[in-house]
C-alpha cells in the first residue's frame, strides 16, 4: 500500500524569504500590541504593600523576636496605610510571605487528601507523619501544611469606621464543593505540645474553613501571596486605612518577611510588568529581524535551489 | 566497499562462448546456427523419447560441423575435447517431463555454474551427458549411447585449482582427464608434446580473458595399465586413510596429473548484471571506494573492471604481481613513490588543490597478497591502497578476502561494506562492518551470514544512496532530538529545585512526568523517525554526492550536539523562568504552575520537532498536533482526580488570561533563537541537502524543462 511503501502524499514546505519575513512580521504584529496592552493593564493596578513583621515587634523586644512571638502577651499591632490612587472595588487583601518554602518536598507531601474529603477516611493519616496522630487518635486535618496554618488577622478601619473585609469565597469553588468534605470536622487539631499556627473552629466542617483551604493550596514559589479577603467598596485617594494586626504567626525563626497587600486586579492579574516587557521585546526583535531579512534579501538574494551552489559544483573535482 | 566479481557484479549465469581446441580458435558463436540445430544433435532419441537439454547454447556452425566428422585430425580433437567436457565434471543430469510426452528435458545440476555451462555446451554439440551412476556415466555421442567407466575422481580444490577424472572408455583404454585454471594446468602440461598447439592455446586464452571470459584448460593423457594399477592402489589407500586423507589424496592427484597433452581451452562468459556499470559509477561519485576481489585471472579482472566502469582509461594503473616477499616490497615501494610523484605533479598543475590529478587504480594478485598480508608490508599496502580510488584484487582465496577487509577496517574509522553471493564471500561479509548477501546462483550461505540480502548488485545503489541517506538523516536527527527532548524536561525539573530549598519537589505531577515520554512526546518521535525524508528518491539518485553528508558526519557530530545542548538550556530557561517571573509574588499554587510548565514543555518540544519536519504527511500532522491535544486532555483528566492535591487546578488557571499569554510567549520565545539561527544558516550558508531540497521544490513549480541542469561531475570537472 502507499503507507507501507512510504509514498503517502506529503507537503514539503521550505523556508522561502517570503515566508520568513512574513512569519517575523506576524509575530511582531501580534506581540507588540499584546505587550503594550499588558503594560498598561499592569500600570493600572494599584498595589499597597506593607511589610510589618519587624515593625510589629515592640522596639524593646527586637533583639529577641523569637521569644516575643512565642510569648503569651498581647501581640496586637497598629499600622496605617495611605491610598495613593483611587482603588476600585473589588480590592483584594493578601498576606505575602517571603522565604517561606511552602513548596518544600517534605512539607508538600505532608497532607492526606483522602482524609480531607470524607469523614470515613479519618484514619488515613499515613503521609502526614509526624503530624498524624496524637496519643493514637488521628488529627483532622493532619500534616504539616494544616499544622502551620497562617494565623495573623487584620482588622481594617477607614475614618474610624469598620472597613468590611469579605472572607467568603476566597478559596476555590472546587475545593469547597469536592476536595474538602462537608461532614469532616477538625479533631485533635493543634493539641500537641508544639503549636505550628492557627487553630480551627471544630464546629465548622472543613469545607467552610476558607482560610485553611487557601492555605492548603500550597504556593509554587518561595515568595507568595495568599488571599485574605476582599474589600467591596472603592477607596479614594488620600484615604487612610488603619490596620489592626494581631501578629501571631512565627516567621522569625527563619527570618521570613510578612507583608500585608491591598491590590486591585486587571484582566491579566496583579501588578507585574514582566509579561508586557517580554512580549514587547520578542515582538520588537521579530520586527527588527523581518526588516533585516528583507534588506539582506534585497541586497544579496540567493536563487533558491540553484545547483551551482552545490558544494561539488562550487569547487570542481573536490570532494 | 568490497565486492567479489562472480555472481555479484555478474549474473553468475555462465554461458559457453568459445573454445580453442587443438590450437584452433572457434569463437564465432553467434545466432547463425540456431535455426538448423532444432532437431539435429540437439535432441537425442532414446527408446522413442527425445531428450533435450534445458538450456540452449549459441553454436559455432564450423565447430558444429567438425564435431560430426570423426575422421579428420581436427574432428578427433574436437571429439576428445567434448567428451572431456561431458565427462570431467561432477554434474548430475536430471530428466524432467515436459508437456510433450515424447520429449524430456535434461537438466544438469551441479555445484559449479561453470561446469553446468560446459556440459550444456557439450550437449549442444552432440555430446550429451545422459546419466550418471556411481561407477559410470552414459554419454550420447552424436546420438549413439556410450558408457564410460568412472574409475576415479579427484575433486576440485582451491589449492590445485583443477580436477581430474580417470575414465575407462568402452574400448578398455584408460585416460586421465584434467580440467582446471590455466596457471595450474600449464605447469603440468607436457610442453614438449605439442609446443605449437600450446603456444596458440595460450594466445587464445589471453585473448579470451581480455574479453572478460572465464577460461578453463582441459588436458588428457592415456594411462598404461601399469600406471593405472599403481594409481589405483595408491588411490584406494589414500581414500581409505584415516589420518590426513585430503593431503594423501592431493598427493595421489598430483602424481597422476602430469605430462598431460593439451586438448583445448574453453571461454565462458559471465554476463555483467543489469545496471552494474551505472551502479558502480554512482557509488564512486558518492565517494565510496569500490574494491573488487575476484578469483579470476588478472586480465579477466581488468577487462571486467573496464566494462563495469570500475576502471577508466584516464586512470593510472599500478600492477603488483610478484612471487616473493622481496619483490613485493620493492614494487610496493615503487608504487608509493609513483603515488607521491603523481601527487606532486598534479599539485603543481592544479595550483595546490591536490584532489584533481589522475586517479590511481591498484591491481594486486593473490600470490602477492600471500606475501603482503600478515607481514610488515601490510602497512605499505594500506598506505598505497588508501591513495588509490580503485583496488582490484585477482586470484584471491576466500580467506584473503577477509584479510583485505581487515586491512582497512583495523586501521581506519571508515565503514566497510562487503557484498557477496557465494560461500567464499562469507568470511569477508562477516569481517566487514556491513555485510550484504546477494541471493544468487550459489546458494544461501552468503545471505545467511549477511546483514542485508538483496537480489542484484544494482539494488545496492538505492540501498546506500537512498535508504542509507534517509536513515542516516533520520537517525542522527532523532538522536539529537531525543537528547534534547529529555534534557529539556529534566532541566526544568532541575531549575525548580533551586526554588524549593533544594528539596527535589516537582511541580509537574508524577503522572505527567511519567506520561511525558509515553504519551506527550513519544508518537511524533516515532512517526517522524520512520516517515521523514529529507529528499526524494529521484534527487538522491541524481546527485550521488549527497551521500557525502553521511561520510562527512554532517548531521550528527560533536559540534551539533553541543549547539543542540545550548539550545536545550535556553529553551528550558524560557519555559521555566517565564512563568516564574510572571507569577512571582502571586497567589499561584504548585499544581497550577506544574500544569503550565507541563503544557509549555510539551508544546515547545513538539513545535520544535514540527519546525524540523521536512515532509508533512497527514500522519505527521496527526501525531504532532494530536500529541499536544492529548497532553491537554491528560492534564485535564489528572486534574479531575479529587485525591490528588492538584484537583481542578487546570480549570482554575486556564480561566486566567495570564496563563495563555505565558503559553504563547514561552513557545515563541523558546524557539525564536533556534529559528533565527536556522534561517541564517539556510539562507547564507546552505548545505547541499538544503539546496537540493529547494531545487526539488522549485522544479515542481517550474516543470522539468531544465534538463541541462543534469551534469556529470566527473567529466564536467575539467572546467
Amino acid at each position: 500500500s502507499r503507507f507501507t511503501q512510504q509514498e503517502l502524499p506529503a507537503c514539503k514546505p521550505i523556508l522561502t524569504p517570503k515566508w520568513v519575513i512574513s512569519t517575523f512580521l506576524l509575530v511582531g504584529v501580534v506581540f507588540i500590541p499584546i505587550g503594550i496592552v499588558s503594560l498598561f493593564a499592569s500600570r493600572d493596578v494599584v498595589e499597597i504593600v506593607d511589610r510589618y513583621e519587624t515593625e510589629c515587634i515592640p522596639i524593646g523586644s527586637r533583639n529577641d523576636k523569637l521569644g516575643y512571638i512565642q510569648g503569651s502577651q498581647d501581640k496586637t499591632c497598629y499600622r496605617s496605610l495611605t491610598i495613593p490612587k483611587k482603588m476600585k472595588q473589588p480590592i483584594y487583601v493578601y498576606y505575602q510571605l517571603d522565604s517561606f518554602y511552602q513548596n518544600h518536598r517534605r512539607y508538600v507531601k505532608s497532607r492526606s487528601d483522602q482524609q480531607l474529603r470524607s469523614a470515613s477516611k479519618e484514619g488515613d493519616t499515613d503521609p502526614c507523619k509526624p503530624e498524624a496522630t496524637i496519643d493514637g487518635r488521628p488529627i483532622v486535618p493532619c500534616g504539616l501544611i494544616a499544622w502551620s496554618l497562617f494565623n495573623d488577622t487584620y482588622t481594617l478601619t477607614r475614618n474610624n469606621q469598620q472597613l468590611n473585609v469579605n472572607k467568603t469565597n476566597i478559596s476555590w469553588k472546587s475545593d469547597r464543593e469536592k476536595k474538602f468534605g462537608k461532614n469532616v470536622f477538625p479533631k485533635n487539631f493543634q493539641n500537641g505540645s508544639l503549636i505550628g499556627g492557627g487553630t480551627l473552629d471544630s464546629s465548622l466542617p472543613l469545607n467552610k474553613q476558607e482560610d485553611l483551604m487557601v492555605w492548603m493550596r500550597t504556593a509554587a514559589l518561595p515568595t507568595f501571596r495568599k488571599l485574605y479577603g476582599r474589600i467591596e467598596v472603592d477607596l479614594q485617594v488620600g484615604d487612610v486605612i488603619n490596620v489592626t494586626i494581631s501578629n501571631n504567626y512565627n516567621t522569625y525563626s527563619f527570618n521570613g518577611k510578612k507583608k500585608l497587600v491591598l491590590s486591585t486586579t486587571s484582566w491579566l492579574g496583579g501588578k507585574n510588568n514582566f509579561v508586557g516587557i517580554a512580549y514587547l521585546t520578542v515582538g520588537g526583535l521579530c520586527v527588527g529581524l523581518a526588516i533585516l531579512f528583507a534588506l539582506i534579501y534585497l541586497i544579496k538574494p540567493r536563487r533558491l535551489g540553484d545547483p551551482s551552489y552545490l558544494s561539488w559544483n562550487r569547487n570542481p573535482g573536490g570532494q | 566497499m568490497y565486492s567479489p566479481k562472480t555472481g555479484t557484479l555478474t549474473e553468475n549465469k555462465m554461458e559457453f562462448q568459445c573454445a580453442s581446441i587443438g590450437g584452433v580458435d572457434y569463437s564465432n558463436g553467434n545466432a547463425g546456427g540456431e535455426g538448423e540445430d532444432e532437431n539435429v544433435g540437439y535432441l537425442v532419441q532414446e527408446e522413442g523419447i527425445f531428450l533435450k537439454p534445458k538450456m540452449r547454447v549459441k553454436i559455432d556452425p564450423e565447430l558444429f560441423k567438425l564435431s560430426k566428422s570423426k575422421h579428420t585430425d581436427e574432428g578427433r580433437h574436437v571429439h576428445d575435447f567434448f567428451v572431456a567436457l561431458a565427462a570431467c565434471n561432477t554434474i548430475v543430469p536430471l530428466t524432467t517431463e515436459t508437456s510433450d510426452p515424447s520429449v524430456k528435458l535434461i537438466e544438469y545440476q551441479g555445484e559449479s555454474p561453470d561446469e553446468q555451462a560446459l556440459v550444456y555446451a557439450a550437449a549442444s554439440y552432440g555430446f550429451m551427458l545422459i546419466e550418471r551412476t556411481s561407477g559410470h556415466i552414459d554419454i550420447s555421442i552424436q546420438g549413439e549411447r556410450h558408457r564410460f567407466n568412472v574409475l576415479g575422481m579427484h575433486e576440485f580444490d582451491s589449492d590445485r585449482k583443477r580436477m581430474s577424472v580417470i575414465l575407462g572408455s568402452p574400448n578398455q583404454k584408460v585416460k586421465v582427464l584434467v580440467k582446471g585454471a590455466d596457471t595450474s594446468m600449464f605447469s603440468i602440461i607436457d610442453k614438449s608434446l605439442n609446443s605449437n598447439m600450446i603456444k596458440s592455446t595460450e594466445a587464445h586464452l589471453h585473448a579470451y580473458s581480455s574479453r572478460g571470459l572465464r577460461t578453463l584448460v582441459i588436458g588428457s593423457r592415456g594411462l598404461s595399465s601399469a600406471e593405472f594399477e599403481q594409481w589405483h592402489s595408491s588411490y584406494e589407500l589414500a581414500s581409505t586413510a584415516l589420518i590426513g586423507r585430503a593431503m594423501l589424496l592431493r598427493k595421489v592427484a598430483n602424481n597422476i596429473e602430469n605430462h598431460l597433452g593439451i586438448l583445448g581451452a574453453s571461454g565462458i562468459e559471465d554476463k555483467l548484471q543489469q545496471g552494474v556499470p551505472e551502479a558502480i559509477e554512482s557509488l564512486r561519485t558518492a565517494g565510496i571506494k569500490v574494491w573488487v576481489l575476484t578469483g579470476d585471472k588478472q586480465e579477466t579482472a581488468i577487462s571486467i573492471g573496464y566494462s563495469s566502469k570500475l576502471l577508466t582509461s584516464n586512470m593510472t594503473r599500478i600492477v603488483i604481481n610478484n612471487n616473493s616477499i622481496d619483490t613485493c616490497r620493492k614494487s610496493l615501494e615503487d608504487a608509493l613513490l609513483l603515488c607521491k610523484k603523481l601527487k606532486i605533479s598534479s599539485d603543481a598543475k592544479h595550483g595546490g588543490s591536490g584532489a584533481g590529478g589522475s586517479q590511481l587504480a591498484l591491481i594486486i594478485d593473490g600470490t602477492s597478497l600471500v606475501h603482503v598480508l600478515d607481514t610488515d608490508l601490510e602497512i605499505q599496502l594500506f598506505e598505497l591502497a588508501s591513495k588509490c580510488t580503485v583496488v582490484l584484487c585477482c586470484r584471491v582465496a576466500p580467506l584473503q578476502k577477509a584479510g583485505i577487509v581487515a586491512l582497512i577496517k583495523n586501521r581506519t574509522d571508515d565503514m566497510t561494506l562487503a557484498i557477496g553471493d557465494g560461500a567464499n564471500d562469507v568470511s569477508m561479509i562477516q569481517m566487514a562492518d556491513v555485510g550484504i548477501g546477494i541471493s544468487g546462483q550459489e546458494g544461501r550461505q552468503a545471505v545467511m551470514a549477511s546483514d542485508f540480502a538483496m537480489g542484484q548488485f544494482r539494488f545496492l545503489v538505492p540501498l546506500l544512496l537512498v535508504h542509507g541517506h534517509w536513515n542516516y538523516q533520520r537517525m542522527s536527527y532523532m538522536i539529537l532530538y531525543n537528547f534534547y527532548r529529555n534534557a529539556v524536561f529534566v532541566l526544568i525539573l532541575f531549575w525548580y529545585v533551586l526554588f524549593t530549598g533544594f528539596s527535589l519537589t516537582t511541580a509537574i505531577t508524577d503522572w505527567s512526568s511519567m506520561l511525558y515520554s509515553i504519551i506527550y512526546t513519544a508518537v511524533p518521535t516515532i512517526v517522524v523517525g520512520i516517515l521523514d525524508k529529507d529528499l526524494s528518491r529521484t534527487t538522491l539518485l541524481k546527485y550521488p554526492q549527497l551521500y557525502g553528508a553521511g561520510q562527512r558526519r554532517e548531521s550528527y557530530n560533536g559540534k551539533l550536539f553541543w549547539i543542540t545542548m545550548l539550545d536545550t538550556v535556553w529553551q528550558s530557561i524560557a519555559v521555566f523562568f517565564v512563568p516564574l517571573l510572571a507569577y512571582w509574588k502571586s497567589d499561584v499554587d504548585t499544581s497550577s504552575m506544574g500544569d503550565l510548565w507541563t503544557l509549555a514543555i510539551v508544546i515547545v518540544v513538539n513545535v520544535h520537532l514540527a519546525m524540523d519536519v521536512i515532509r508533512w504527511y497527514w500522519i505527521t500532522h496527526a501525531a504532532i498536533w494530536g500529541s499536544i491535544a492529548a497532553t491537554f486532555i491528560c492534564v485535564l483528566i489528572i486534574d479531575t482526580l479529587p485525591f490528588l492535591p492538584g484537583y481542578w487546578a487546570f480549570f482554575t488557571i486556564a480561566k486566567t488570561k495570564l496563563f495563555w499569554a505565558c503559553l504563547v510567549g514561552i513557545t515563541v520565545g523558546a524557539l525564536l533563537p533556534r529559528f533565527i539561527i536556522e534561517i541564517f544558516v539556510q539562507s547564507y550558508k546552505p548545505n547541499d541537502i538544503q539546496i537540493a531540497r529547494e531545487a526539488e521544490k522549485v522544479e515542481i513549480s517550474r516543470e522539468p524543462h531544465d534538463s541541462q541542469m543534469e551534469m556529470n561531475p566527473f567529466f564536467g570537472s575539467t572546467r
